[in-house]
């Protein structure tokens, strides 16, 4: 059986500038694979390829062992940063949405014993994630913490495979953000996701997933910083790492952040 | 000291400082009318207000002498009709056109440029065209205002669709959405508001076309009676009349905007 994910030489440049060059990994089912990275060093671009929403310029990406399709799709669930939800639905309505999209038709509007079922299943997961007091809220309504506890809840009613997540809780409080770890990773083993996720919070990214990857130029160029792209310098274990190699990386990503 | 900029009126302060100029403005008003009266009794220009009030007296609660109808009402009847079938279509076909040129990028590159070009064209120079096309009854009254306000609208929705975040497109996606179904639950929705929002800033041009189009072939209407009395100096008449057409467009915008609280309550910045 083919990997999961697979990067083959990938490579993506916008115009002079390059972004990603020869990226080779590959990913196993169930992964929970967490990235840092200066800022603007690819990233979400990388995140986007396996989106569907951005194609790579060389070699090859591979889910399955087929390219990636270049859509969004129900196999890849999403969670940004911001906006992720519909600020026109309630909490409930934001989720039952999720099992609306799921099946054919034109309106995505649920009748009937459908719209009962999707009820319950919505009701269910907006409890295991701690919105049960707010089903008939609005968006505008919910602090940051609750937003994304609700991006996540239809993220995951959508049944996918591979979860996305860009940042997730960088806009939220420290204090929020553990408990978010917690429910992040119940889910990732009770719903057997394999996960990616994007921080700029090291720790983090060392102590949540299961693997690692940092996100770094291997050369530069002072006068031409376009000119050559980030890969994967660190893809390490979760787990096997010391003090001494976090301090290693926390090194290689603060000065470039100091410029920034 | 305080400076100005961090001076602000409290609450009672406010609502005299917002009634102060229309005082000012009716006591003027008296005043100049009082002096044209007293001067020459059958002067047209300013009448008084008891002239006013037996102008309507006359036009709103005496069946004319001519047709037996109540005049004010039956203008205002028609007007409102029109005003509001124009706007209606407008409304309609604003926000078809903008939604899908703003959502869907194949039919945004065939029609926005045609777009662009017709809402560059001055509706009322296409007047006589739509005479000579719908002849002079009601439908190209109707027409004129369609036409008048559907480029404004369809554009601005246009712009509206596209601010939708991309986000949100792409998420209804994760979950397996189609075309249609972001279309309808996802962009549609959020487009309403917007669409009062809208047709609040176009009926004030929508007014334009129908007293225009009032005044240029009509047998009743507000605009057409306050052109009609014109040729009789009736100051007495239009004077009311124009106060009467500025309420109802007073009306018209909070009620809409009232809607729009009523309607959306998700929508934070809306329904001002
Ligand atoms: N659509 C685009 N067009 C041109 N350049 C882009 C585009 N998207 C991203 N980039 C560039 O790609 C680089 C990586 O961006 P991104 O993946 O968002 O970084 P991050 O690691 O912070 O998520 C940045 O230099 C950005 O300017
Ligand atoms: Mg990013």
């Amino acid at each position: 059986m083919p990997p999961m994910i697979q990067a083959k030489n990938l490579w993506k440049t916008y115009g002079e500038n390059v972004v990603l060059e020869g990226l080779n990994v590959t990913v196993e089912e169930g992964e929970f694979i967490t990235m840092v990275g200066t800022s603007g060093c690819g990233k979400s671009t990388f995140l986007n390829m396996l989106l569907g929403t951005q194609s790579c310029s060389k070699g090859e990406l591979l889910l399955d062992g087929q390219p990636i399709p270049a859509e969004p799709g129900p196999d890849r669930g999403i969670v940004f940063q911001q906006y992720s939800v519909f600020p026109h639905m309630t909490v409930l309505e934001n989720v039952m949405a999720a099992k609306a999209f799921a099946r054919k038709g034109l309106t995505g509007y649920l009748f009937g014993s459908a719209r009962r079922e999707a009820k319950e299943e919505a009701t269910a997961i907006l409890n295991q994630v701690g919105l049960s007091h707010a089903l008939n809220k609005y968006p505008h309504e919910l602090s940051g913490g609750m937003k994304q506890r609700l991006a996540i809840a239809q993220a995951l009613l959508g049944k996918p495979r591979i979860l996305l997540l860009d940042e997730p809780f960088g806009a939220l409080d420290p204090g929020i953000r553990a408990d978010m770890h917690e429910l992040v990773l119940n889910l990732w083993r009770e719903h057997k996701l394999t996960v990616f996720m994007v921080t700029h919070d090291l720790k983090e990214g060392f102590y949540l997933g299961t693997r690692l990857w940092v996100f770094d130029k291997l050369r530069q160029d002072p006068q031409a910083p376009g000119a050559y792209g980030a890969s994967i310098t660190y893809d390490l274990a979760v787990g096997q790492m010391g003090k001494k190699i976090y301090e290693e990386i926390d090194d290689n990503l603060r000065p470039v952040v100091e410029v920034v | 000291m305080q400076r100005m900029i961090n001076m602000a009126p409290g609450r009672s302060l406010n609502l005299m400082l917002a009634l102060l100029p229309f005082a000012l403005l009716l006591l003027l008003y008296i005043v100049a009318s009082d002096a044209r009266l007293a001067e020459n009794a059958n002067d047209k220009l300013l009448p008084s207000f008891a002239q006013m009030g037996d102008a309507v007296q006359r036009m709103a609660f005496e069946p004319s002498k001519r047709t037996g109808e109540y005049l004010l009402w039956v203008d205002t009847a028609s007007s409102l009709t029109r005003l509001g079938l124009g706007v209606l279509i407008a409304a309609v076909l604003g926000l078809l056109i903008g939604m899908l040129t703003g959502a869907l990028p194949m039919i945004g590159a065939g029609v926005s440029p045609l777009l662009t070009v017709i809402s560059l064209v001055p509706p009322l120079a296409l007047l006589p065209v739509l005479f000579i096309v719908f002849g002079l009854g009601e439908l190209s009254k109707v027409v004129l205002i369609a036409v008048g306000i559907t480029p404004f609208i369809a554009r601005d929705i246009q712009r509206r669709t596209e601010e939708i975040p991309a986000e949100q497109l792409v998420k209804a996606q994760t979950l397996g959405a189609n075309t249609m179904q972001i279309l309808i639950r996802v962009v549609l929705p959020q487009l309403l508001p917007k669409l009062i929002d809208a047709v609040r800033l176009s009926l004030g041009a929508g007014w334009l076309f129908l007293i225009a189009a009032e005044a240029i072939a009509s047998t009743d209407g507000l605009g057409y009676r306050i052109f009609l009395v014109r040729r009789y100096l009736s100051m007495d008449v239009i004077l009311p009349y124009v106060a009467w057409i500025t309420l109802l467009a007073f009306l018209l915008d909070i009620a809409l905007a009232w809607l729009s609280r009523r309607l959306f309550p998700w929508n934070t910045q809306g329904g001002r």
